[in-house]
């Protein structure tokens, strides 16, 4: 008969290694794999786009500087919680982000929601010195962002990356046409690869975050990313409790 | 070893190195019945709470949470986060209800007299305005200059009584000038900024004082268009009183000389105004709480009537 003994695997480290990895994943299995079969992971809600060129550009720089390190965007359903920072998150406001910046460590308060909450200005101010606006402040200074010319010479490159796993922006006119379906046509001519660099430089021109409209800097990109965190979905048109039954 | 334990325990059975072995102790009973606790409380917690994942949907559980939504209905769906701070808001709302209320229905003149209501103005005001105003206007209204204006004095851009207040917060405010580089000449842009300082008192060359007198009344600049005849301002757009010793966009209060108090002034008539951004709340605060801030920030230094 079949006779087990503890011994081979301890006494045989490859064996050891399998089984070890084996038994860790059960977890992950268990808990995050019928997550994408459950219908109701994502909800259902109107306003969440892709980001603009700009945007994403800006979102790489907050990649860039690791201003994750210090801020979560995910606002949990808690009460303490809705009262400073509003609305919990919904996943369905992170459907487009590779990866999210949910974060796990509030040095800083949470960014979920930050969009709109203040002035261009203010952000540029704060980000160049945050002492400046807020004294007891321990966040860095960034004043290179608003010296430092943004690069979106590959930027075409990288919304096609991102196109690959999933977010649709539009190479082709049939994309484009599914696009203008489903977000609109403001918001498909943004989306449009070919297009990319013309929409990062209007949007900047006309957005004029860093309060310099004679060059694209990185600041632009970063505070117009910022500016549109959380405003995506307007949560008015909804009853309070929408979102309940999607968990 | 010199003190050996009796062989009175199992081992394992391995032996390393020739003469190493290892003790099979059992595990004590308590510690087991402990993990078995554990496994038990597993299988009720799996009952009550949503655990298993089925197919496209998870067992949701037998607990429930009865909660009323913004509509007034009332519902009681399974166990969630999300039910749970729904019924986590009715509770907080139940206790604060008869404050907020009591503020709703309390004309602003009145919760100015009432101890209680001004308490809880300050208190609950405070926390608001810690967390959505403090970062531009300061922690005391104090603002600052070049930036934000300052809330705790009396003298107000758009307006210092409840109404205009409250508009203010709600709406947000975005007070535009042109600038004039390009529509004057420098010699102008001098003149004017001279006539400015003199209007609150600040040294100036009276010969240039008097040009740009014209010049403000004049249809070329027509500064007065915006900032009345009397160079006082008008609130409906929030141009600036240029009578008085308060500046928020020239820091003449910081420069040491007449001349740099003038050259201040200049920089902000050449190069006009669009950075005075003040965001509208009504879309992130909820009415009630506005209406707190308003008597919150009209309590802060000198509200007008
Ligand atoms: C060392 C930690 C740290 C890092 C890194 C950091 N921050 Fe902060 N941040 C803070 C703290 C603390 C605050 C709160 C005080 C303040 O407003 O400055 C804050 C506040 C903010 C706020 C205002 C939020 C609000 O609702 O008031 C924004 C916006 C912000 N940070 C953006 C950024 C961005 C963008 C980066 C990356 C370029 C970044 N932060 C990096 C610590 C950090
Ligand atoms: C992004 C920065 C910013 C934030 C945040 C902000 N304000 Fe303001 N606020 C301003 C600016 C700038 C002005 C001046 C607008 C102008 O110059 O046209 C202003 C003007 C005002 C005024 C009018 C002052 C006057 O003299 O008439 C009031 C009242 C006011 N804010 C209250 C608030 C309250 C209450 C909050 C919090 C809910 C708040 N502000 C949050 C920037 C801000
Ligand atoms: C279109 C209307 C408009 C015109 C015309 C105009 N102003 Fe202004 N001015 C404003 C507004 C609005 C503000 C306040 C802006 C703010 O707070 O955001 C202001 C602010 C100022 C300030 C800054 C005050 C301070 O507290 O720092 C000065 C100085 C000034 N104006 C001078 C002038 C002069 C001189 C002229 C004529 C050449 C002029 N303005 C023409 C609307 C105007």
């Amino acid at each position: 008969m079949f006779n087990f003994k503890h011994e081979w695997i301890e006494k045989n480290v490859g064996l050891m290694l399998i089984a070890t990895m084996v038994a860790i994943s059960i977890g992950g299995l268990v808990e995050i794999a019928p997550l994408f079969f459950i219908k109701e992971t994502v909800e259902k809600v109107d306003g969440v786009r892709p980001y603009t060129p700009l945007e994403s550009r800006g979102r790489d720089i907050y990649v860039r500087e690791g201003c994750y390190l210090c801020h979560s965007q995910m606002i949990r359903p808690f009460r303490d919680e809705a009262l400073r920072y509003g609305h919990y998150s919904l996943s369905a406001e992170s459907r487009y982000d590779h990866p999210f910046q949910w974060g796990s460590k509030r040095t800083g308060p949470d960014l979920a929601r930050v969009g709109m909450k203040y002035s261009n200005d203010w952000h540029v101010q704060h980000l160049i010195d945050p002492k400046s606006m807020v004294p007891p402040s321990v966040m860095p200074r960034y004043p290179w962002l608003l010296t430092t010319a943004l690069d979106y010479s590959d930027v075409a490159e990288r919304l096609k990356a991102l196109r690959q796993v999933g977010v649709p922006y539009s190479l082709t006119q049939g994309e484009y046409d599914r696009n203008v379906k489903d977000f609109g046509a403001d918001v498909a001519r943004t989306l449009h690869i070919p297009d990319a660099q013309k929409n990062l430089i209007a949007q900047a021109q006309a957005g004029n975050f860093d309060g310099d409209r004679s060059n694209v800097s990185e600041m632009d990109a970063l505070v117009a990313y910022l500016q549109v965190l959380g405003t995506m979905v307007d949560f008015s048109k909804y009853d309070n409790d929408e979102f309940v039954k999607f968990r | 070893m010199s003190q050996q334990k009796p062989q009175t325990v199992q081992t394992t059975g391995h032996v390393w190195d020739e003469d190493l072995q290892e003790y099979n102790n059992p595990l004590p009973s308590w510690w087991l019945m402990g993990f078995y606790a554990t496994v038990v409380m597993s299988l009720i917690y799996w009952m009550i709470y949503p655990a298993w994942p089925v197919g496209k949907h998870f067992t949701t559980g037998f607990g429930t949470v009865t909660y009323v939504n913004d509509k007034g209905v009332e519902k009681s769906p399974h166990w969630s986060t999300r039910a749970q701070l729904m019924k986590d808001m009715n509770e907080a709302e139940k206790l604060q209800k008869p404050y907020f209320d009591k503020v709703a229905a309390t004309s602003f003149e009145q919760i100015s007299k009432d101890p209680e209501l001004t308490s809880f103005v300050n208190s609950a005001g405070k926390a608001i305005f810690s967390d959505n105003c403090a970062p531009c206007h300061q922690s005391g209204g104090q603002g600052k200059v070049g930036y934000f204006p300052n809330l705790a004095d009396d003298d107000w851009l758009y307006g210092g009584s409840h109404d205009k207040i409250q508009e203010t917060i709600a709406k947000g405010r975005n007070g535009y000038m042109p600038a004039f580089k390009e529509v004057l000449s420098s010699e102008q842009l001098d003149n004017l900024a001279h006539y400015v300082a003199s209007l609150s008192g600040e040294k100036a060359d009276a010969a240039r004082v008097r040009a740009g007198d014209a010049l403000f009344h004049g249809d070329a600049a027509a500064c007065y268009y915006c900032h009345d005849n009397s160079g006082k301002g008008r609130q409906v757009i929030g141009s600036a009183n240029l009578t008085d010793k308060i500046w928020l966009w020239a820091d003449v209060p910081a420069q040491d000389s007449a001349e740099d108090k003038v050259a201040a002034i200049r920089q902000v008539i050449a190069n006009g105004l669009n950075r005075g951004v003040m965001p509208a709340w009504e879309t992130r605060l909820k009415p009630e709480q506005i209406k707190l801030l308003t008597a919150y920030v009209h309590a802060l230094g000198g509200g007008a009537k």
